[in-house]
């Protein structure tokens, strides 16, 4: 039998405490500074604008661009390789009361006069109320899906595992949004969807953990609650590892095959996958245990239960 | 204990069996073809056409594969793309204005999985590139229009019901009269209510006299916003029909927004500009009064305004509208009778006729404009002098200089009808090229992790590592097989939310495996094992997979476009997944060992 974790004694992950909530807490402050310092770079998706990819036969020549595009006279524009010295990406700001389908037919026609070869990949024309609607929508939908979730631990387990899993995970968002303003990664509409997939994801893990303290709970009489808890992250310490691990073989095909429109969406995930290890492990257990989780939580209702199958 | 009854094991190969079927369309690409469809939807597609369009094609020597009557259209494969051009510019001039005739790609599947409905997955823009427009339709200048038209109403109601009244102003979407006297207001109150049920009328009595303030209803309100809408769709949808465009989605999406798709189009810039074009119409009375002197200074005579001609020269026209594009319900070019000019034939609804019957008999050997606002500027396409009353709804203007310009006119006046004016607020644009590169890069990052995933499970687990990856490449199946027969639109991240479920269903058989592992290491006999394993394992497979659900969900319901792609697929991905990585793996499992009632060793 092939093993990678072979653990014969619980690990004493609970009196490790201190240390990973100063790892924490550290990280998070870090990311909230970046957020605070540097801000998210959003995509045209909520900034509103317009952003035009073209590509040429020949590496594209930059500063040529440029010099065609200024001569249509529209402000800001920034010109800038994507991905490949083949691909251009334009970008510009929203102006008021312009018409967006004509901005993009003037800047190609005008990329066209300068060198016929140039071909049109994609537009993305993105008017300021829309921008800020999905703006909305989107922290809208950060909003409910972590109610959502802590409703339903709350239902299936207790309010302590909901708030403790809640928080690890919301340490988990901060962290990739922070590391996004950090590197200011572009922050696209798809960016989004990756991290509230993982919101949803990540959350399983401190799932599988609260599942085997409950069970550990009612099996384990005599047992400390931290030693309980320290029993429960060792045994499912390989399934968290191997989960993620193919987990993150899938998301790391997509980053490296993907291309562009996937790259940052990748990102995402893989920084909320090795926060989700680590959080579930680290930060909503010990939350559980300062929350003062004890076995009458539990036992009662559950016996209650078995009493009424029986 | 490791046995399911026969019903099980039936049930789940037919399970298979209709995934594999549905999934099949998917695999067999697309061959190049023309699709065929009347540029009016009223009309039908028959067997009749279908004859046509054969002959035209043997006329012209151009071979095809098959032709075929489908929905509202004709679809004809060909070998080539090369074949496929020509067919297309042989049947649009063998066919006439009156079809649209359009390049497409079909599905190469075989007819027996079309006849079962097993049609290959609806890709979204982004992957088979073309145009995304949503247009926003400003509500406040429908209004306004409605607004000027009751200004008039009002004039001639007033007029006719000899009631006196002084000026009639109107501010936005406020018209207000004025009288010098209380009884001629309440004269005009009782009257107008009784003829305009839709207007809320507001009496009001103040020191320079007293006034009658007139807006629409709520209700009313409602009506002529979702009036104005179904008139700009209608006339999205006749400027699409022009373009040429196989499967064209024209949408009301809330209460304001058009969604326009046309994928596949290739030339993105004209699709844009013909779109884009946001003209209306008006017919307006020529101020004859005005000083042509002054009028050619830019001097502004009251009551009127200065509109340039197409020739550059300004003309007066009168602030009342008689008519607007509304009215007119078809406009085509042709040639006056009697001059043989190039003219274009237009033809008005009732309430435009009887309108336009009045208005030409009160202005006969006077001038008349037809106004095209675009943008908010007006320009006078032509003006032609009325020379007798017109009846009938039937209406020539002449004053084209050439057949060219005539057919031009009539293509604006045909569908260049918007009731309000609209603007692009979003758009996304994909072109060709880049539609299959997205399908390459989200094919590939599946498949490339899949074999990743793959390799490992059998490595690790060895034959229930083989069990488990059948059962994520039946997931794939199911996966597929569902999202083609929803017909739910695949995107680049619905793509990345295949790899990403795909990674996240081995997470259910991670689970069991461990569990029967563990069960194992702590003595269990080996049934015993795997049925502990995938008891317990079942109720946090269900909560984990619950909660990215409710991410789903919300993103599903809160998104829009490629996250509301991504949020389907990541739904339906949990839902397959639970099915197989639980039921279908287990009887997998269950084949091999369940048999066995002395079994000593598992291999995992």
């Amino acid at each position: 039998m092939l093993e990678f974790f072979p653990f014969k004694k619980t690990i004493p992950f609970m009196s490790w405490g201190k240390v990973t909530t100063l790892i924490s807490l550290a990280t998070f402050l870090f990311s909230v500074w970046a957020l605070w310092d540097r801000g998210l770079n959003l995509g045209v998706d909520f900034t509103g604008g317009t952003l035009i990819e073209v590509s040429y036969e020949q590496p594209a020549n930059l500063p040529a661009i440029r010099a065609a595009l200024e001569k249509t006279g529209l402000p800001e524009i920034s010109v800038q390789n994507f991905g490949t010295s083949h691909d251009v990406l334009i970008r510009l700001p929203v102006k008021g009361g312009g018409n967006a389908a004509e901005t993009s037919n003037q800047v190609f026609a005008a990329l066209q006069k300068a060198d016929a070869g140039v071909e049109l990949k994609r537009v993305d024309f993105v008017g300021p109320q829309v921008g800020k609607e999905l703006y909305d929508s989107g922290a809208l939908a950060l909003l409910v899906v972590a109610f959502g979730i802590m409703l339903y631990l709350a239902i299936r387990f207790e309010w302590r595992f909901a708030v403790a899993g809640m928080l690890a995970n919301m340490h988990d968002i901060v962290i990739i949004l922070g590391v996004f303003a950090f590197f200011q990664w572009e922050f696209t509409l798809t960016v989004l969807a990756g991290v509230l997939a993982i919101l949803g994801y990540s959350v399983n893990e401190s799932v599988v953990v609260f599942d085997r303290i409950r069970e550990n709970i009612r099996k384990m009489r005599g047992a400390t609650i931290p030693h309980i808890i320290d029993d429960a992250i060792t045994t499912t310490m390989s399934r968290t590892i191997i989960t993620h691990g193919s987990t993150q073989i899938m998301v790391l095909s997509m980053l490296f095959f993907g291309g562009e429109a996937l790259h940052n969406f990748a990102l995402a995930l893989t920084i909320g996958i090795m926060f989700g290890i680590y959080s579930s492990v680290l930060v909503a257990s010990p939350l559980l245990l300062m929350f003062g989780i004890k076995r009458e939580h539990f036992i009662k209702p559950v016996e209650k239960k078995e009493e009424a199958v029986v | 204990m490791n046995r399911f009854p026969l019903w099980k094991y039936i049930l789940i190969g037919i399970t298979l069996v209709v995934a594999f079927l549905y999934a099949l369309p998917n695999f067999f690409g697309e061959v190049p073809a023309v699709q065929i469809s009347p540029v009016r939807s009223a009309e039908k597609v028959d067997a009749r056409l279908q004859e046509r369009v054969e002959s035209n094609l043997k006329a012209a020597n151009v071979a095809f594969r098959s032709v075929e009557l489908a929905g509202n259209s004709i679809k004809v494969r060909f070998a080539s793309t090369d074949v496929q051009i020509k067919a297309k510019d042989v049947l649009q001039s063998g066919l006439g204005d009156g079809y649209t005739v359009a390049l497409n790609l079909v599905s190469a599947s075989p007819a027996w999985l079309t006849a079962i409905n097993a049609l290959p997955m609806y890709l979204g823009l982004d992957l088979r590139g073309g145009v995304h427009f949503l247009l926003e339709v400003d509500m406040a200048a429908a209004l306004e229009k409605s607004a000027i038209r009751y200004q008039n109403d009002f004039r001639t109601e007033l007029r006719s019901a000899k009631i006196r009244y002084g000026r009639i102003s109107r501010d936005g979407q406020v018209v207000t009269v004025h009288f010098s006297t209380r009884d001629q207001r309440d004269a005009a109150l009782d009257k107008l209510g009784e003829s305009f049920p839709d207007l809320a009328l507001t009496p009001e009595d103040q020191a320079e006299g007293f006034t009658l303030s007139a807006r629409l209803k709520p209700e009313a309100e409602k009506q002529v916003q979702s009036f104005a809408l179904q008139q700009n769709i209608t006339t999205l949808r006749n400027r699409v029909n022009e373009l040429g465009v196989a499967e064209p989605v024209i949408q009301q999406q809330g209460s304001n927004r058009i969604v326009v798709q046309l994928p596949g189009v290739q030339d993105t810039a004209k699709a844009k500009d013909i779109l884009g074009r946001t003209a209306t119409l008006e017919i307006r009375m020529v101020d004859e009064l005005a000083d042509p002197l002054a009028v050619s200074q830019g001097q502004v005579p009251f009551g009127s305004e200065l509109v340039p001609s197409r020739e550059g020269t300004p003309i007066a026209v009168k602030k009342e509208v008689v008519l607007t594009g509304e009215s007119i319900t078809d406009a085509a070019p042709g040639f006056d009778n009697q001059s043989g000019q190039a003219a274009v034939h237009v033809n008005l609804d009732g309430k435009g006729a009887r309108i336009f019957r009045d208005i030409t008999r009160e202005n006969v050997g006077k001038r008349m404009a037809i106004l095209l606002i675009e943008k908010g500027k007006a320009e006078a396409v032509t003006a032609p002098v009325i020379r007798e009353e017109i009846g009938g709804g039937r209406v020539q203007i002449t004053g084209m200089e050439t057949a060219q310009e005539a057919s031009d006119v009539a293509l604006l006046l045909r569908a260049g009808a918007l009731a309000a004016p609209m603007q692009i607020i979003e758009e996304r644009t994909v072109g060709p090229s880049m539609g299959a590169e997205n399908i390459e890069k989200g094919f590939h990052s599946n498949i490339w992790g899949f074999f990743a995933v793959v390799a490992f499970m059998i490595i690790y687990y060895r034959i229930f590592g083989l069990f488990s990856s059948l059962a994520l490449a039946i997931n794939g199946f199911f996966l597929i097989a569902l999202l083609s027969m929803l017909q739910a639109t695949l995107t680049l991240p619905g793509m990345a939310a295949i790899a990403l479920t795909l990674g996240m269903a081995i997470d259910a058989n991670v689970l069991i495996n461990e569990r029967i592992r563990e069960e194992l290491r702590n003595g269990t006999t080996p049934q015993a094992a795997i049925h502990a394993g995938y008891d317990r394992a079942w109720g946090t497979i269900l909560d984990s997979n619950l909660t990215t659900l409710i991410a789903g969900i919300a993103l599903f319901w809160l998104g829009s476009g490629p996250v509301r792609g991504f949020a389907v697929v990541l739904c339906l991905g949990i839902l397959t997944s639970m099915f197989s990585a639980v039921t279908v793996s287990r009887a997998m499992v269950n084949l091999t060992y369940g048999r066995q009632p002395r079994l000593a060793k598992v291999s995992i």
